[in-house]
C-alpha cells in the first residue's frame, strides 16, 4: 500500500505539461525561432520557468533583462502556469 | 461613444484622424505628440528602423495606458496609434493626441502616455546602420 502511494505520487510529481513560448525582438534572433513548444513540470511558476529557460537556452543570458508575459499580461515570478498557457519572453521594449 | 482610440498598423499613421477623434465641444485644447524617426543615434547614421510588436498584448497595454491617462488627468479623449514594420527617416512611428478642458491636463496626458508606452508596451525597434543592425536597449 505504502509503495503504491509513493508510486502514484511519483507519477504525479513528474507530470509534464506543454506551454507555448512566444519570442520577439532580440530573443527571436538569439534562439532562431518565432515560438517554441516548451515541456515543463505541472504547476511550476514563472520563476521556475525562467530557470528552465536559462538551462535549456543559455543564449538568453545575452540580453540585459527580460520580462515574462502569460496570456498577454505581464506576470511576476509567483504566477503559476497552466497547461496551454501562452507564455512570451518580453525583452526590453523600445517602442515610441 | 468611446473615449479611447488604440491602433497598431503597418500603414501610415493618420494625424488628422487622431486629431478629429479627440475633438470635443467641451474641450478648450488638444495636445499632440508625434514621434518621428531621427537620422542618427549616438552619432551613428541611421538608415531606417523596423518596429515589431506582440500585437494583441501591445494593444491591451496601450488600452491600459489610455484608461490610466483618462483616470489620472482631467482629459476627455485620447488616441494612441503606433506603427509597425519598416520606417524611413522622418516617418512617424507614434501619435498621441489628448483633449481636455484646460491645456495643462492635455500636455501632461501626452507626456504620461508616451513615457509609459516606452516603458511597458511590447514593441521593439531595430536600428539599421550602414554597417549592420541592432535591437535597441537589448545590451547592458
Amino acid at each position: 500500500m505504502a509503495f503504491w502511494i509513493e508510486f502514484v505520487q511519483l507519477i504525479f510529481i513528474f507530470e509534464l505539461m506543454k506551454i507555448k513560448l512566444l519570442l520577439f525582438g532580440i530573443t527571436r534572433d538569439l534562439l532562431n525561432a518565432n515560438e517554441l513548444s516548451f515541456e515543463v513540470l505541472e504547476n511550476i511558476n514563472v520563476g521556475d520557468l525562467k530557470k528552465e529557460l536559462h538551462s535549456k537556452y543559455p543564449q538568453v543570458e545575452n540580453i540585459s533583462s527580460y520580462a515574462i508575459a502569460v496570456n498577454e499580461s505581464y506576470a511576476n515570478d509567483d504566477v503559476k502556469l497552466r497547461e496551454k498557457d501562452v507564455v512570451a519572453i518580453i525583452p526590453p521594449v523600445s517602442g515610441g | 461613444m468611446s473615449k479611447t482610440s488604440i491602433k497598431i498598423t503597418s500603414e501610415k499613421l493618420d494625424l488628422n484622424y487622431c486629431y478629429q477623434f479627440v475633438t470635443d465641444a467641451s474641450c478648450g485644447g488638444i495636445s499632440a505628440f508625434v514621434g518621428t524617426v531621427r537620422n542618427d543615434t549616438q552619432n551613428k547614421k541611421v538608415m531606417q528602423l523596423e518596429f515589431s510588436t506582440y500585437k494583441p498584448m501591445a494593444i491591451k497595454e496601450m488600452q491600459k495606458i489610455a484608461e490610466a491617462t483618462l483616470e489620472k488627468f482631467d482629459v476627455q479623449k485620447i488616441a494612441i496609434h503606433h506603427a509597425e514594420g519598416l520606417l524611413q527617416i522622418g516617418d512617424i512611428p507614434v501619435i498621441i493626441t489628448a483633449s481636455a478642458k484646460h491645456r495643462k491636463a492635455a500636455f501632461e496626458a501626452c507626456e504620461f502616455a508616451i513615457d509609459t508606452l516606452k516603458e511597458s508596451v511590447p514593441i521593439w525597434k531595430k536600428e539599421y546602420f550602414e554597417d549592420g543592425e541592432v535591437w535597441v536597449n537589448t545590451h547592458p
